[in-house]
């Protein structure tokens, strides 16, 4: 099973260390993980922006970096969900499916695809769990309070096998963060005020640390608490299941 | 109505504002939120819940699908009935049949129960120019309508009110104590005020939640009884309708109003579901169907399905960007996401802002009793716009910059090693607080000495 690595833009940049433990992760549970060099975005900052068109050069470069892996995985659920909606290129029809159908989010990756049953690690701290949306309501990573359906919890059950870690109850389980992507800064008003409310409800309940599938939220999050001079960390749920969080 | 304005502020402009008072955008959120709560614990007493809003769906896409043949059936049905039906293009055309109707009666007073098509086509205004006093009966409406507002939400129309504003506004119109805000004596006085206008309205204009095809009548839905208060002792009920609002046939009002006040405030059933099927003796009932752009909407095949909306509002209740940006940052007449992507089919250019008046975060879509894709239409209203060239100049060009730089891995690396070092070296510039709309409330990243892809080189020895 050959594992092309997906690390979006933001992370890349900004949030290595999220990417050094996806990689690392991955490579515990005995897979073969390659990271394209040439990758560079999903596409989704143009697309969200009403600039589908705009995002071509960027899908034919994904096409071209995915096409020959088996599964492509990434920490965030909002990138894998733009490339499994939106991801075109005429030229390669067959290539752009298949990638479609065989990217996944890091987290239902490893309970759908590689089914781990453990994973010997600890992470003694409150941690509060904020779900992106489009992981959630995109690619059911998790039930949706709205649903009248069963509850599940694909990155809860990842959780559920960290060692000493108390997870907190949310007020507004699924509530959105207001990244939102563009929407930060084209609505910044509405996005920090949801931003600074999303955090209020991590730490009204005890957080020392939220936790989420995706980085783009928890750099908003951070972004609040640290002009807050809030003790509240963020960390990738990717740097929690790897057990190498310093 | 439908020009361009450029005085009316954009959403984010609006919405702006509306956050300068924190507390009072805490307080909207509860008060949205508790009635999204509401919702969810009625919603889960009823174990089939999604096989309702599956059926609802169904039933609603059969309708669009059928709707020309429906409306014949409903006219041929309501004429039978001893209704008399008009048919407006637009929202000028029902304007001017409602005026001719309390002209050729000569009255100058009428009293009217909520109605979203009366919004929409900005009844109020154009009634009150000609001299006709018209009174909202249902209570948010008239505490909107004395305070001379549009509604900030279709169920909840002066939601954006608190009891003490309201207390005020009604010391000031209906002799109320000053400084009177108990809701119990306050709704006695509007009770007692709206009486008085009851018995003395000739017309009485109701809106339509559902228009039955097979039978010719229509239900309304309040939770005041003031659309009967009003229509049993008129002589003349006026009934405005959109032509989406059709049934097909009387069994499928269980489906719908079970749904419909679940979804808008968690009760099982509006308090008064009243159907009205044919004038009683000595009243005339007249019923105008209206187009106002509806037609066009449903040729469009992305966003045709928006007119299954059953006007609950739950879709707004649950948006975390409404409860923080209130109803009137939408300047249209229906707030929130169903709003955002209804509006633009009326007209582009003044609603191009809405459709990017939210994070995509699909809670709407979910709510939704009669499962309309709100947030995918959202997203494909944003392509539409853009392609119309209904987006700014300058975001238009950033955004060309960025697929740029996004579509090749050089520029990319270069860009970004320039935006690491710039952030490293200059946080002032980067967090400068007028000229970086993310920094006026955030903190940016903190720049790591590399990125991964170089910290993988050097791990993994890769060459490229």
């Amino acid at each position: 099973m050959k594992v092309g690595l997906f690390i979006p833009c933001y992370i890349d940049q900004f949030y290595p260390q999220v990417a050094v433990a996806t990689l690392q992760l991955l490579e515990k549970l005995g897979l073969e993980v390659d990271y394209p060099l040439q990758q560079t975005c999903c596409g989704q900052p143009m697309a969200n922006s009403g600039f589908e068109a705009a995002s071509a050069g960027c899908d034919a470069l994904f096409v071209q970096n995915f096409a020959a892996y088996d599964y492509i995985v990434a920490p965030s659920g909002s990138c894998v969900l733009h490339i499994k909606e939106h991801l075109h290129d005429a030229k390669n029809p067959e290539a752009t499916s298949h990638i479609r159908n065989r990217i996944y989010e890091l987290c239902e990756f490893l309970t759908d695809v590689v089914q781990v049953k453990e994973l010997g690690v600890s992470f003694p701290h409150k941690v509060g769990f904020h779900i992106g949306c489009h992981g959630q309501r995109g690619l059911h990573l998790a039930q949706m309070s709205e649903l009248v359906a069963a509850d599940f919890s694909k990155p809860g059950y990842l959780l559920s096998l960290v060692q000493n870690i108390q997870l907190i109850e949310l007020s507004r389980k699924d509530e959105c963060c207001g990244f939102g992507g563009t929407f930060c800064v084209s609505e910044a008003a509405v996005s920090a005020k949801m931003g600074k409310d999303r955090v209020q409800d991590h730490v009204e309940h005890g957080a020392e640390y939220i936790t989420g599938t995706d980085t783009s939220c928890l750099m908003h999050l951070e972004g609040i608490l640290r002009r807050q001079k809030s003790p509240v960390k963020v960390v990738h749920i990717a740097e929690i299941l790897n057990g190498q969080y310093e | 109505m439908n020009k361009a304005d450029n005085s009316v502020p954009d959403h984010a402009t609006a919405a702006e504002k509306f956050l300068q008072d924190e507390e009072r955008v805490n307080w909207h959120d509860k008060a949205l939120w508790f009635n999204r709560q509401k919702r969810d614990i009625s919603a889960n007493q009823i174990p089939d819940w999604e096989l309702l809003r599956d059926t609802a769906s169904q039933i609603k896409d059969n309708v669009l699908a059928n709707l020309d043949d429906y409306l014949v059936q409903f006219e041929q049905n309501a004429l039978q009935n001893g209704i008399h039906v008009h048919w407006a293009t637009d929202a000028a055309e029902h304007n001017q049949i409602v005026l001719r109707i309390v002209q050729e009666h000569g009255i100058g007073k009428l009293v009217k129960s909520k109605s979203m098509l009366t919004e929409e086509c900005h009844l109020n205004e154009f009634l009150t120019t000609h001299g006709i006093d018209v009174i909202d009966t249902d209570l948010g409406e008239r505490i909107v309508q004395l305070a001379e507002e549009p509604p900030s939400h279709i169920v909840l129309p002066s939601i954006h009110k608190r009891k003490e504003e309201v207390g005020e506004l009604f010391h000031q119109h209906l002799g109320t104590e000053k400084g009177a805000s108990d809701p119990a004596y306050l709704t006695e006085a509007a009770r007692q005020h709206l009486r008085e206008k009851f018995l003395t309205a000739d017309i009485a204009i109701t809106g339509v939640n559902f228009a039955i095809a097979e039978t010719g009548g229509f239900v309304v839905c309040t939770n005041e009884g003031n659309a009967d208060m009003g229509v049993h002792l008129a002589k003349v009920h006026i009934a405005c309708m959109g032509i989406e609002k059709i049934i097909p046939k009387a069994e499928h009002l269980g489906v719908f109003l079970r749904l419909l006040a679940r979804s808008a405030t968690g009760q099982p059933i509006t308090t008064y579901s009243s159907h009205f099927h044919r004038p009683k003796t000595g009243q005339e009932m007249h019923l105008v169907l209206v187009d106002n752009g509806r037609s066009a909407h449903l040729g469009r095949k992305d966003f045709y399905n928006s007119l299954k909306c059953i006007r609950c509002g739950a879709c707004i209740n649950t948006c975390p960007v409404y409860r923080r940006s209130g109803g009137h940052s939408y300047h249209y007449a229906i707030s929130g996401p169903i709003g955002a992507i209804l509006a633009p089919n009326q007209d582009m250019r003044q609603y191009a802002d809405l459709p990017f008046a939210s994070t995509l975060c699909g809670s709407c879509s979910n709510v939704c009793p009669v499962k309309i894709d709100i947030h995918n239409q959202l997203y494909q209203w944003r392509q539409v716009l853009t392609a119309e060239g209904y987006v700014p100049k300058a975001k238009q060009q950033g955004i060309q910059v960025m697929a740029k730089v996004l579509s090749s891995p050089t520029l990319y690396r270069v860009a970004g090693k320039s935006g690491r070092l710039m952030m490293r070296l200059l946080p002032g510039l980067a967090n400068n607080k007028t000229l970086n709309p993310w920094a006026k409330q955030r903190e940016m990243p903190q720049p790591p000495k590399e990125s991964f892809r170089d910290w993988y080189k050097k791990n993994r020895h890769k060459d490229e």
